[in-house]
């Protein structure tokens, strides 16, 4: 049976390289190494994907020839004095490379979708940098991993495995083992607690209060993991050590861990909910390390503060970094937004957000991002490529969008589909067609075309190319 | 009526992950966003049960959603609910100029809602979003 191996997952900014699929007659039986939610990808992506080409008339949307929707697209795009361009981070880079030229040529904004994921982050890196480095380098090396507002275990399933605490490296050795015989006795002590809940007919446990003591592994000189968050996700039950925060407290918390590594007193009892002398336990912890990282997400992005927090995160990690050796990185959602935010920069001098509404480029979130143009209702059209705005943007953003003509690429049927005035089913990216994205730490891998698309499919590159001669021939006929 | 003032989180789960791969129109898409997580203590003492509706009230819009019973108890006064368009109707949109809005830590309010229903995708999308 033809085995594909080292195939990329194009799902989430893990982006694991070490995929198996077997393919059978064009059609794929099986997936090995991947999670449950990339598994699912190869396996279902061909179920609810749409073929035609689908152009609005009388309200309702039908079939259409692919001339007629390039050519009601480019209409669209040229008679709008303000179009949106969003998504590409689930996209390759030559596609996004083309929707950039097509921002330029119709003077549009042109944002993606981490304008609502870490857009914070970058503009706190733009103000204070940030010590980074590739994930090959932590999984050889890293003895204290903290994941701080994120959730691993669910949102990038392989990652504590492939590039922290559960992987093998040269110089730390995976925990697993630790893990699992501690999980036996977690879960031998929850089924006592369930059968004497049923013979006494109360609880004699309650609900266990979270403790703040750290358990001995924290002082073992071995590999360990921190997860703070503010309630205990499945991340948190694999961790060495849970320290929960009260919500919109992060940036107290990071701000009293700085507090503490360069030895000043804190005269408070508890910041954001923790007592001081646990914070000043794992402040000795960070410092003891040999290598520690911090792997951020929206937990700390998107609340209270926002780009401040990751501005007092980076900040902590300086000062970390004159006691030992530390290092932070954002935990990047899709498997190609840190490409967008590359080929963004490459071509524009911008990551996101980007205005060509002058005929140049310019970058201003908060007034030139997505959300914000939509929530003040200045644009007049859009041009959706591999993302779903209706289904995440806040309500307000998200009925500004659909009230104005849209255009969607994108090979699966989504609400934004739905919603749509011309629809183009492209093929998928990583499994129909190839191309390059860049994995969360900026490492750029090739994305496979492992299998045959349906015969009328075009992808994204090919139907933005023809997009933008469309414009170009119907732009220079009306001057 | 009960009503609990509460914490909304949003975020990603892995059934959500799973969901949206096997299409976002799809049942188990539906069965795994049209949801939120709460601490077992705070839906006693909404006095319902694990399965039944509740609604959530945020300055921004409500929605009906289908209660479980949070796995990662206990976090007493927050609510999560998985990304997606249910999520989407209560979230502020405020963006503070980062560009970002604020979705994570809304106050919001939760009350019980046993008569209401759980909108479809379909008919959330035609109720919220139908163009003129
Ligand atoms: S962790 Fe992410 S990239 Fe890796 S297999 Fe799972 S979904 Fe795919």
């Amino acid at each position: 049976m033809p085995v594909v191996s080292q195939v990329t997952c194009p799902v989430c900014g893990s982006f694991c390289d070490d995929i198996e699929v077997i393919v059978k007659n064009n059609v794929i039986t099986d997936v090995r190494n991947a999670c449950a939610i990339g598994a699912a990808k190869f396996l279902d992506y061909a179920n609810h994907r749409s073929v035609k080409p689908l152009v609005r008339k009388n309200g309702e949307l039908v079939e259409a020839s692919l001339d007629e929707a390039i050519r009601k697209s480019a209409e669209i795009l040229i008679d709008a004095t303000y179009p949106i361009l969003y998504g590409w981070s689930s996209t390759s880079c030559e596609a996004i490379r083309v929707g950039l030229e097509l921002a330029e040529e119709v003077g549009g904004v042109i944002d993606n979708t981490s304008t609502i994921c870490h857009g914070p982050s970058i503009l706190s890196i733009q103000d204070v940098g940030i010590s980074s480095c590739t994930l090959g380098q932590l999984r050889h090396r890293a003895d204290l991993i903290v994941y701080w507002g994120c959730n691993p275990w669910s949102s990038h399933p392989r990652h504590v495995e492939r590039y922290t605490t559960f992987s093998n490296g040269r110089f730390q050795k995976s925990t697993w083992r630790a893990y699992v015989s501690r999980l036996g006795g977690i879960l031998s002590k929850k089924r006592l607690r369930r059968a004497v809940n049923l013979v006494l007919r109360r609880d004699v446990f309650a609900t266990p209060e979270i403790s703040r003591e750290l358990p001995y592994t924290m002082f073992k000189k071995k590999r360990k993991m921190v997860v703070v968050d503010v309630r205990k996700t499945h991340s948190a039950d694999v961790a060495d050590y849970f320290l929960q925060v009260e919500p919109n407290k992060d940036y107290e918390l990071l701000q009293a861990f700085r507090m503490l590594i360069a030895d000043e007193e804190l005269d408070v009892d508890r910041v954001a909910g923790v007592p001081v002398e646990t914070l000043d336990e794992i402040a000795d912890v960070m410092i003891g390390c040999k290598l520690g990282v911090i792997f951020f997400g929206l937990g700390l992005t998107m609340t209270e503060g926002k780009l401040r927090n990751i501005d007092a995160a980076i900040s902590l990690v300086r000062d970390l970094n004159r006691r030992t050796k530390f290092l932070i990185m954002p935990m990047r959602g899709h498997f190609n937004v840190a490409g967008a935010n590359v080929v963004f920069t490459w071509q524009t001098g911008y990551p996101f957000a980007v205005d060509f509404s002058q005929g140049y480029p310019q970058y201003n979130p908060g007034e030139t991002s997505v959300i914000d143009i939509l929530c003040r209702d200045e644009t007049d059209a859009a041009l959706v490529v591999a993302s779903d705005p209706v289904a995440h943007f806040p309500k307000k953003a998200a009925q500004n969008l659909v009230k104005n003509p849209l255009i969607v690429i994108d090979p699966q049927t989504t609400p934004t589909s739905l919603m749509a005035d011309v629809v183009f089913p492209s093929t998928f990216v990583g499994i129909e067609t190839e191309g390059t994205a860049y994995r969360m730490d900026h490492v750029p891998l090739p994305l496979k075309k492992i299998v045959e698309p349906p015969s009328n499919c075009l992808s994204d590159v090919e139907i933005l190319q023809r997009i933008l001669h469309e414009v170009r021939r119907l732009g220079s006929k009306r001057k | 009526m009960p009503k609990l003032k509460v914490s909304l989180l949003t975020g990603r789960t892995v059934d959500q992950g799973v969901g949206k791969e096997h299409g976002k129109l799809s049942e188990e898409y539906q069965e795994s966003v049209a949801i939120c997580h709460m601490d077992p203590e705070d839906i006693k003492s909404l006095g319902i049960r694990e399965n039944e509706n509740v609604k959530i009230i945020t300055n921004f819009g409500s929605v009906v959603l289908r209660l479980v019973k949070s796995p990662t108890a206990p976090h007493p006064k927050i609510v999560f609910i998985p990304y997606g368009p249910w999520a989407s109707l209560v979230m502020n949109p405020e963006t503070h100029g980062t560009g970002m809005p604020s979705l994570k830590g809304i106050p919001a309010e939760i009350e019980p809602a046993l008569e209401e229903r759980v909108s479809s995708m379909l008919d959330l999308l035609e109720e919220h979003y139908k163009r003129e």
